[in-house]
């Protein structure tokens, strides 16, 4: 009788050889900073891959583009520079990135690099361009609902980011669900965040959720806060007791 | 209706500029008019000038029909000045111009001979067969002494130049030989200057359309090349031969211009600019090809090239480059390469980087500027533990919104943006911004009291009121400026 257990690993082993998936670990891994949520994924993202990010709902836009942001800025948590595309169309939509604003969310705009694209295909090519060269450490990709990101396209810009080791973060819009050849699949909405004295609003809150994800990991919700000083996520400040505000609020005046 | 300009055989018929069309047409029934287009001939002696860019960098524009070029130092190439002049006339004449040219030591005296003295030259004679023999030149200037040109020549106005006529000054020797005080006290101080200049006495220099390159390396050809691989071969060396004298100078160069002048007159431009002063041959070859394959219209030759130069308008400074003992400068360097490349691609504007500015209005607190200007960093203005006080992205303009608030400084309440309504659960505010009204004119400008709020479903907004309810504005609007993460 043949040893099945043995057999069995000859034949993941084969298998792993044979795809990308299986050398996940080649550029290390991009963890949350969240015990829980780097549990559930394994450790945490795949560095030097593809991962796509979808708002849930239109006016969802921004915290979808923070979540990235976020993500992008953990993926060189080195000081390696992050490129930012974008097109005309959608700066004018969204907003264009502030600098002030990324300085508050620990985001280092000066290690970012905004591109504005005139459309979508120039767009596109600027993501190969960037995703190809190798000193940078992440790009984040806003192409809105780019129907040219299909599979055979996400998948050359899969095989591109695997070599030159840049995190690739692709913004798309809300109505847009393209199979795609992307490490993961995140679906981003705000969460209310636990209000300051005063009725005040709190610190950014996400609520994630997993849709799908090469590694195997199961698709799972999840709700986060940034801590933008550890530029790390952490739990809901609603689990735990609101902070008490520092006496005097310094304000921007 | 005035005539502007008539041909040939119109002059001999009689007609001349300033006549009005209709008497021309009573003269003359069979008469043509074409309609004046200042601009097409503007445009027209654009391209012209575009042309003598190959015999001087200096050329400026004369209008409404002229050109001023300074040969001084480029005329080497065609043995003397007279060679130069002959060459660019040749060129004028074979492409169907009427001439008049005249070659002095100064501008305005150059000018006013080729005005008021020169010779007609026009495409009247046969041209040898040889046309590449260009020393035996058909055509030679005449040179007209100065001093037989009229006072008109002066350009001083109808008034003063009958006024001249009068006093029996009729050509420039006579005023030559005057004391000049008692002219400027009868005909204007201006009359003296301009006859200064006229003269050759005082120099005033022209206004070049462009400033003359820092650098320049050209390549002629005595048969036009059409062929894009000769072009690019051709580039390629010009591009090395940049690069070993830049190195010899110890300086790089920002940006790099190449001309390529057809023999039909056409010039086109390929322009690149980098990041950093730099004379690596490679990366400025890959740019020049990156600049060829993003034109609009692909290059066309046409009947062939026959000068191709590249020049470096400014040569800054830049020592030997110097690579880590880890060779870690590459990464940084293909940052750098790609923005380049991106900035060639899509426009050095396209590529930007995030600014600080020095204000506290949140529009000017904060910009983006193309990448490679040296930039001040953002720092974050609050404690540790407060949420972000600035939104992560910034509408511009901000957009309005229709706002249930309590007068006259109340929060808002519940608001609607882009057909959504949206409940205020939790506010901080007001954060009061006023104008900066020692900027303005007016002194004045509104104040906006700002908010951040967010809703039901935890989307974070910044809101602020356009003016304070009352005293400055009497029913303030609501805008949308930010959205938060």
């Amino acid at each position: 009788m043949i040893d099945s257990a043995s057999s069995l690993a000859r034949l993941k082993r084969r298998i792993d050889a044979l795809g990308p998936a299986a050398s996940s670990g080649r550029w290390g891994l991009l963890s949350f900073g969240l015990a829980a949520l780097d549990a559930r994924l394994d450790g945490g993202l795949a560095k030097g891959a593809v991962h796509e990010v979808l708002p849930a709902s239109g006016t969802d836009a921004a915290s979808a583009a923070a979540f990235a942001l976020m993500l992008a800025v953990r993926a060189g948590a080195d000081g390696g520079p992050i490129l930012w595309v974008s097109t005309d169309a959608e700066l004018r939509r969204h907003g264009t990135p502030y600098g002030p604003g990324l300085a508050e969310l620990g985001l280092a705009p000066d290690r970012i690099m905004l591109v504005t694209a005139p459309d979508e295909l120039a767009c596109l090519k600027v993501a190969s361009d960037s995703i190809g060269c190798a000193g940078l450490a992440a790009a984040v990709i806003e192409v809105g609902s780019a129907k040219r990101l299909d599979l055979t396209a996400s998948r050359r810009l899969a095989l591109a980011a695997e070599k030159s080791g840049v995190t690739a973060l692709i913004l798309r819009g809300s109505d847009s669900m393209i199979a795609s050849a992307a490490a993961s699949r995140w679906q981003v909405a705000a969460a209310p965040s636990a209000p300051l004295a005063g009725q005040a609003p709190g610190r950014t809150g996400l609520s994630l959720s997993l849709l799908r994800h090469r590694g195997g990991a199961r698709p799972f919700d999840i709700c986060v806060e940034w801590d933008h000083d550890r530029t790390a996520f952490s739990e809901p400040a609603l689990l735990r007791p609101v902070p008490a505000v520092a006496e005097r609020r310094s304000m921007v005046a | 209706m005035r005539i502007m300009a008539v041909d040939e055989v119109a002059l001999s018929l009689g007609l001349a500029p300033g006549m009005m069309l209709a008497d021309a047409r009573a003269r003359v029934p069979e008469v043509q008019a074409v309609a004046h287009d200042p601009q097409a001939d503007a445009r027209l002696l654009d391209s012209i000038a575009e042309e003598c860019d190959r015999f001087t960098p200096s050329v400026a524009v004369d209008p409404p029909d002229g050109l001023i070029l300074d040969i001084t130092g480029c005329a080497h190439l065609w043995g003397d000045e007279a060679g130069l002049v002959s060459a660019l006339v040749t060129r004028l004449v074979d492409g169907g111009m009427t001439v008049r040219v005249a070659l002095a030591e100064t501008p305005d005296k150059a000018r006013a001979l080729a005005r008021h003295g020169g010779e007609l030259l026009r495409a009247g004679r046969r041209l040898s067969p040889n046309r590449l023999n260009e020393e035996r030149a058909p055509y030679v200037p005449a040179a007209p002494t100065v001093g037989n040109l009229p006072v008109a020549a002066l350009d001083l106005g109808e008034e003063r130049t009958t006024a001249l006529k009068r006093a029996g000054l009729n050509l420039l020797e006579d005023l030559a030989s005057r004391p000049r005080i008692p002219l400027a006290a009868r005909f204007g101080p201006q009359a003296v200057t301009r006859l200064a200049r006229v003269l050759g006495e005082e120099d005033v220099r022209i206004t070049p359309r462009r400033t003359p390159p820092a650098l320049s390396f050209a390549r002629r050809f005595a048969e036009p090349v059409a062929h894009t691989d000769f072009v690019l071969a051709t580039l390629a060396d010009l591009v090395r031969e940049a690069g070993e004298e830049l190195a010899r100078r110890g300086e790089g160069g920002r940006e790099f211009a190449s001309r390529l002048f057809r023999s039909d007159g056409a010039v086109h431009a390929l322009r690149i600019g980098t990041g950093q002063p730099t004379r690596d041959v490679d990366l400025v070859l890959r740019l020049f090809r990156e600049r060829i394959d993003t034109l609009e219209d692909p290059l066309d030759p046409g009947f062939g090239y026959d000068l191709i130069r590249l020049d470096i308008p400014v040569a800054e400074a830049l020592g030997v480059t110097q690579t880590d003992l880890d060779g870690n400068t590459a990464p940084a360097r293909e940052v750098a390469l790609l923005a380049d490349r991106l900035g060639v691609r899509l426009g050095r504007g396209r590529v930007r980087r995030f600014a600080a500015g020095d204000s506290h209005i949140p529009e000017c607190a904060g910009f983006t500027v193309p990448a490679h200007t040296p930039v001040l960093p953002l720092t974050a203005h609050r404690a540790a533990g407060d949420p972000p006080m600035r939104p992560l992205r910034l509408f511009d303009p901000p957009q309005i919104v229709d706002v249930i608030a309590e007068v006259p400084d109340g929060p808002p309440r519940r608001f609607r943006w882009r057909r959504q309504t949206h409940d205020v659960i939790t506010f901080e505010g007001p954060e009061r911004l006023s104008a900066e009204w020692w900027k303005r004119k007016d002194g004045g400008g509104l104040t906006r009291d700002y908010y951040r709020v967010e809703d039901r479903q935890g989307r974070r907004f910044w809101l602020f009121r356009h003016g304070l309810y009352g005293a400055e504005k009497p029913n303030p609007d609501w805008y949308l400026h930010g959205l938060f993460g």
